[in-house]
């Protein structure tokens, strides 16, 4: 018999939420773990196997000089890594530090300022080291978790479109929230995954998926100044999950002061 | 007996990342930390000079596994602050979703997460070797605590649906009506839940602790989960607002979490064990005599028994969620209106590891001018590091393995969520 594949899941800041997701397959968690090697999942698992491991699949972003190491100690051990979620993708929430003076965060949260040991930036995996494949989403879809584990195990690309949310929305049939004159909605520059969740409950979108392929952010700006937000509105609406994802960080900072 | 230390650098089966160290010197415990490395991520910070609206979504992404409980926390004190009350359904599809993440959170660390340590399982998988139907029992809970959340948040992790004053769109009564079967099969298997926990062997290991939970008032007598008045067995009494006059935070520099403690006596217990105790006769007759027959019959003061609680209250979130879903009816609008307006707002509800307080303060134009959160991990950190102590005390005879095993074992009692207090274990036992 083959050797199943091993797979380790690492951590960097996060909320948990992507791991989750894994555990979160219930039903198809079990038949996973038939063709994968669970070697490294302290989340999951006491057991630690001893790598290299042929998969990793890494949540969260790098935050600390201990984490910065860590990572490129995980690549050389990592046959192939891919990133998941927005944390590891594009920096995450903890990026909105990336904007102010760290000092001063550290100071707001924590009385003893000297015990935290922190970066100024809070970045993604792949400035740090080579990435495989990144996957998007504040939290990751499940079922596009499991295609990409799918895709890798059968040796083949992952079936991920990178087209905008707007595309997933008008294939559902939802009424347009833009048209409709609805609320701001984030759609037509936002990443695809999500199957159109925040408009199908009347909501609009506002990012978690990160930005698409080429959006054109300012001529959707442009057009809700006309109708009458402010700069500061847009600039918080730009500046969530995946503010420091370019796109979304260059937009957000057009609109500052 | 010779002097040791116990280390364990990533501790297995809690969410997220922190360390355990244990040192003994002729035989008795001089140290025991818990230590908590997660990176800081600063939530409090950049919580300044966003918008009331967005402190639901952004303050989710502190706890992937716990996201309802901060959106809870945080509308609550939202509405505080603006002066604003969601009452009716609108408060009963708020507390249907916190079933759902209650039975959610409970399964997993009940089935996935702390049942290997009472079977002697690495892990869950291992485990579903020995035990398939259990595991699959738990999978099969879990997968419906879910779907409960997907249907009223919009998904299971960071729902979408959740906003200052109620929420964006409503379920209709069809689609409510659609969980009426699994949650029935559900409430049978916490039932069996309850059965299989009892029959676990634990260490004897009572402690005299001051628990804290919420509790409802006398007019709505109800087991607590989004308001109450913060209580406790050694007599504390307060509102939710008076909640910083007698809890402080502790920066130690083991931890980035903050360490909270009552100010008058210190060190205090929150999360299952601390509501079933504080908040017995709110529980169904029915559901009382199922914890009574598990050998819950007075006060439980053993925190390994803290699984069997789990279970009572995976049961006691399926009864409620199955009496919310037959008497539902939509209501006219999905949320009150909300003005923004100046002022301090205050929040506590019932995260399934125990009280999460948010604070506010608002100016005018609804802009968040401080933010302060305290999670219940950070609140049972001293609990957890005298358990340790404690425990181990009575447990140095075992060898090293088996004694980091049931230290392990004691904190995952407590079933900490690290992510949330970076706002956590390794074990380290050293010789001096
Ligand atoms: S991307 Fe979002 S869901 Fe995933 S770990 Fe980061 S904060 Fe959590
Ligand atoms: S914010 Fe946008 S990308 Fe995220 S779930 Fe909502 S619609 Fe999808």
């Amino acid at each position: 018999m083959k050797r199943t594949p091993t797979l380790a899941v690492w951590k960097f800041a996060s909320c948990d939420g992507c791991q989750l997701s894994l555990l979160d397959c219930e039903a198809e968690l079990l038949a996973v773990t038939e063709r994968l090697t669970i070697a490294n999942f302290v989340e999951a698992s006491r057991e630690v196997l001893k790598g290299p491991y042929d998969l990793s699949l890494v949540e969260g972003s790098i935050t600390t000089a201990h984490d910065a190491e860590r990572i490129h100690k995980i690549r050389r051990i990592s046959k192939t890594l891919i990133t998941i979620g927005a944390c590891a993708t594009a920096g995450g929430i903890q990026a909105l530090r990336n904007f102010k003076d760290v000092k001063e965060f550290v100071s707001i949260v924590y009385s003893t300022p000297a015990y935290i040991e922190t970066l100024s930036k809070s970045t993604p995996i792949a400035n740090h080291v080579y990435v495989d494949f990144e996957l998007h989403g504040c939290p990751i879809n499940k079922n596009q978790l499991l295609e990409v584990v799918n895709a890798y195990l059968n040796g083949r690309k992952p079936n991920i479109p990178a087209y905008s949310v707007c595309v997933e929305c008008k294939r559902r049939g939802i009424v347009c929230g833009l048209v409709a004159a609805g609320p701001p909605c984030l759609g037509p520059v936002t990443h695809a995954g999500c199957d159109a969740l925040c408009p199908s409950y009347h909501r609009g979108c506002f990012g978690c998926y990160g930005p698409k392929e080429t959006p054109n952010t300012g001529s959707l700006t442009s057009w809700w100044k006309q109708s009458g937000m402010k700069d500061d509105e847009l600039l918080r609406l730009f500046r969530n999950f995946n503010a420091y994802a370019d796109a979304f960080r260059k937009e957000s900072e057009s609109h500052e002061k | 007996m010779k002097n040791r230390t116990i280390k364990v650098d990533y501790l297995a089966r809690v969410e997220g990342e922190g360390s355990l160290y244990l040192k003994t010197k002729n035989g008795a415990v001089v140290d025991a930390k818990l230590k908590i490395f997660e990176p800081p991520r600063f939530f409090e910070a950049f919580l300044r000079g966003r918008a009331f609206t967005e402190a639901p979504d952004i303050t989710a992404r502190i706890c992937g596994i716990c996201p309802v409980a901060y959106q809870m926390s945080a509308v609550h004190a939202m509405e505080n602050a603006l002066g604003i009350t969601v009452d009716g359904q609108l408060r009963s599809l708020r507390r249907l979703l916190y079933c759902g993440e209650w039975i959610e959170s409970h399964v997993l660390h009940i089935y996935l997460l702390h049942a290997p340590d009472f079977l002697g399982h690495q892990d869950a998988i291992r485990m579903a070797k020995e035990f398939p139907d259990v595991v699959k029992r738990g999978l099969r809970m879990k997968k419906l605590g879910n779907a409960i959340v997907t249907l009223v948040g919009g998904r299971e992790i960071h729902p979408i649906n959740v906003k200052v004053g109620g929420f964006y769109k409503l379920p209709s009564r069809a689609e409510l009506g659609a969980l009426t079967e699994e949650l029935t099969w559900a409430r049978d298997a916490a039932r069996e839940t309850i059965t299989l926990t009892a029959s676990l062997t634990f260490p004897e290991f009572d402690q005299d602790y001051e628990f804290v939970a919420l509790r409802t008032d006398d007019a709505r007598p109800e087991y607590p989960m989004n308001e109450g008045r913060i209580v406790s067995s050694k007599g504390l009494n307060i509102s939710v607002a008076q909640y910083d006059q007698h809890f402080a935070e502790e920066h130690v520099e083991h931890s980035n979490a903050l360490h909270s403690a009552i100010k008058e006596r210190g060190s205090y217990f929150v999360g299952p064990l601390a509501r079933f105790n504080l908040n017995r006769d709110r529980l169904p007759s029915a559901i009382d005599k199922a914890a009574r027959a598990a050998g819950l019959t007075g006060k439980c003061t053993n925190p390994f028994k803290s699984i069997i609680v789990r279970a009572v209250e995976t049961l006691y979130a399926c009864e409620e969620a199955l009496r919310i879903i037959r008497e539902y009816e939509p209501p006219a609008k999905p949320a009150v209106a909300t003005e923004p307006k100046a002022g301090t707002g205050y929040g506590c509800t019932e995260a399934p590891r125990g009280i999460l307080y948010h604070r506010y303060m608002l100016d005018a134009k609804g802009i968040i001018l401080d933010a302060k959160i305290v999670p219940p991990t950070s609140q049972n950190q001293k609990t957890i590091e005298n358990d340790l102590r404690h425990f181990a005390e009575k447990h140095l005879h075992l060898n090293d393995e088996q004694l980091t095993w049931q230290c392990e074992q004691a904190v995952r009692n407590y079933d900490p969520c690290i992510s949330c207090a970076t706002h956590f274990l390794t074990l380290t036992r050293e010789q001096v």
